[in-house]
């Protein structure tokens, strides 16, 4: 202890301290972050719904009213389909925690049967898209055609590398890279919040499977050029070079001028 | 100036104070007194600064031999992954980044701790006037004389020649800035062909689009049907036609007398080319309605018939008046009734045009 407040003097401390701020900082929000997903399967029977209802009743009804006829606090979810609860409940997002500009994705509240039977329930009101089928979510569409259906319809507020974007008022587009693909589907389905629908009429299902396969490989290629710094382009290497490259630069000039002992 | 290279300290710059009635006069302070650096008196911290620059010269040879090795002996194929292809460029980088830090921080280094470091200064002497003009223009005249300009009429008129042509490549090189658009940019590719409706067809496949596939929330990227038959000037014509298709609750929506008919049934197209500067405006939230531009962040009210609600653009996004054909296809039933995009020079006389 003795030791450190000697050195708490040290030209290098203040940098020392700022560095140890960011690393703990980074790595509580990593930890804080960390996927939770559930996966729903798609069979479902009159005994889901029956258990979907009752949690449904204690849980949902509160915002989304009885029979999810829709209330102040929330919107009708008859028609919605099962896509759309298993997209919600699966990416945590509801039940929402607070009310805001935008729900959160956050650690799932219920668990794969738990999802399922919510979404059984919520289908069994009126029709509206379904799960999609494990076919469509094989990662084995044409990336190339894919990438050309993001870069049209979706790269325009998730960003080219599917980084995400910001929207207006506090909304954003969220990063895409660890969304599993059944949610990515879902999501281009039933558009959840703020993001358009892009139903089977606009983008086809082999169309949507291509996209996912798109998403896939890119996340599994990584940065070609090193490290992406979150991929947002002018902005965060802009910033980087002008901290990093002018204090090197700094440095440099110091040392250049400075007499040697 | 004295000769201190063999360390020894200045005396001749003793710092004089002024006396008490001379306030006014500057005496000068000379150069302040050597300080001996380390390596000056210690024989041993010498050797220490001499073995630091040979090691910062053999972390340049070090460097320029990881740029050869990697260079050589990482051989890119057809089929080489994009993993090799980055290890060599961060290698190349870093064998670079040596080499040349290397030789730089080691001269520095050497000069600074170990050559000569002596004070030295240069007598400043007033301009004497007319003697140093004529010594300026008897240089020049010399210049003149030796490059034997005015005995020498052939290189004289071939350079003259050289120089006058020089700037003729820039003139091709502006030239191709042009023609002169015209009003080639207040018309787009919508505008029916010999009495024929043109469709709205999906980016970028070029499917037409029925009404009834536009479910409520939904967003189409759009493209006019044949752009992609186009063979030349694809791009350009793109660049001003694309359109984005979106469908809301009819109620949401509150046309201005005259423009009921633009849309269908909750329906409605608008540019997707931002009047600000020409990003495209693509980002739409289904639930506010509001478009944002991604450049500069203007946001357009859908529900306002595209109005600026904020941001810098300074009028709303032209809309294109659409219908249904008798195949349940959407089809344009006009060119948008302004021009798209920017501001440009002649763009109020073009819309008045449009209008007359």
């Amino acid at each position: 202890m003795k030791a450190l407040s000697q050195k708490r003097r040290h030209p290098l401390a203040a940098i020392a301290l700022l560095l140890m701020g960011l690393l703990v900082t980074g790595g509580l929000y990593a930890v804080a972050s960390t996927v939770n997903q559930a996966k729903a399967t798609t069979s479902t029977n009159a005994n889901d719904a029956e258990e979907g209802g009752k949690l449904f009743a204690a849980n949902c009804a509160t915002c989304h009213g009885m029979g999810a006829s829709g209330s102040q606090a929330g919107p009708s979810l008859v028609g919605v389909g099962a896509a759309a609860v298993d997209f919600q409940v699966g990416t945590g997002r509801m039940p929402m925690q607070m009310n805001g500009p935008q729900a959160y994705k956050k650690p799932a509240q219920f668990n794969e049967e738990q999802t399922r039977q919510l979404a059984a329930y919520v289908a069994s009101l009126g029709p509206g898209p379904s799960i999609p089928e494990a076919g469509l979510l094989d990662e084995k569409g044409d990336a190339a055609a894919g990438g050309e259906l993001f870069r049209t319809n979706c790269a325009m507020c998730h960003n080219a590398a599917a980084a995400g974007g910001a929207l207006t008022r506090g909304k954003f587009a969220p990063a895409l890279a660890g969304v599993s693909g059944q949610h990515i589907y879902e999501a281009m389905v039933t558009g959840p919040q703020n993001m358009p629908v892009f139903s089977d009429a606009n983008i086809s299902p082999e169309g949507k499977r291509d996209i996912i396969t798109f998403l896939k490989q890119i996340e599994a290629n990584g940065s070609p050029g090193g490290a992406d710094l979150g991929a947002l382009g002018p902005v965060s290497e802009g910033l980087f070079i002008w901290i990093a490259g002018l204090g090197v630069i700094i440095a440099f000039t110091i040392w250049l001028t400075s007499r040697t002992s | 100036m004295g000769n201190h290279s063999d360390g020894s300290p200045n005396h001749s710059g003793t710092v004089a104070t002024a006396g008490q009635n001379e306030v006014e006069k500057f005496q000068d302070p000379g150069i302040p007194p050597h300080r001996l650096r380390l390596a000056d008196t210690d024989p041993k911290a010498a050797k220490r600064a001499e073995r630091q620059v040979a090691l910062l010269f053999g972390s340049s040879v070090v460097g320029t031999l990881i740029f050869l090795v990697a260079y050589f002996a990482i051989d890119l194929g057809d089929d080489t992954s994009i993993a090799t292809i980055r290890l060599q460029n961060a290698l190349l980088g870093i064998g670079t980044a040596f080499a040349m830090l290397g030789i730089g921080t080691g001269i520095v280094h050497w000069a600074k701790a170990l050559m000569p470091d002596h004070e030295v200064s240069e007598e400043r002497h007033a301009i004497r006037t007319e003697e140093d003009r004529l010594a300026a223009v008897r240089i020049v005249d010399d210049i003149v004389e030796e490059t034997g300009i005015k005995r020498r009429p052939l290189i004289r008129n071939t350079l003259l020649g050289a120089v006058a042509l020089a700037p003729l490549p820039a003139l091709a090189v502006f030239g191709d800035l042009g023609p002169r658009p015209d009003n080639t940019l207040a018309h787009t590719m919508w505008a029916p062909q010999d009495g024929k409706l043109k469709r709205l067809t999906r980016d970028p496949d070029g499917t037409p689009i029925k009404a009834s596939d536009v479910t409520i929330g939904s967003a189409f990227h759009v493209i006019p049907e044949g752009l992609n038959e186009l063979h030349e000037g694809k791009l350009n014509e793109k660049a001003k036609a694309v359109v984005l298709l979106m469908r809301l609750n009819p109620e949401s929506l509150n046309p201005s007398p005259g423009r009921e008919n633009w849309g269908y049934n909750g329906i409605v197209a608008y540019s997707k080319i931002c009047t600000h500067v020409g990003c495209p405006v693509a980002l739409y939230e289904q639930q506010t309605h509001h478009l944002l531009c991604p450049c500069h962040q203007s946001t357009f009210d859908l529900t306002q018939e595209c109005k600026v609600i904020f941001g810098p653009a300074s009028r709303p996004l032209p809309q294109l008046p659409i219908a249904v054909d008798s195949e349940g296809y959407l089809v344009a039933t006009s060119d948008f009734n302004e021009p798209v995009g920017p501001s440009y020079w002649e763009r109020d006389e073009h819309e008045r045009n449009r209008n007359a």
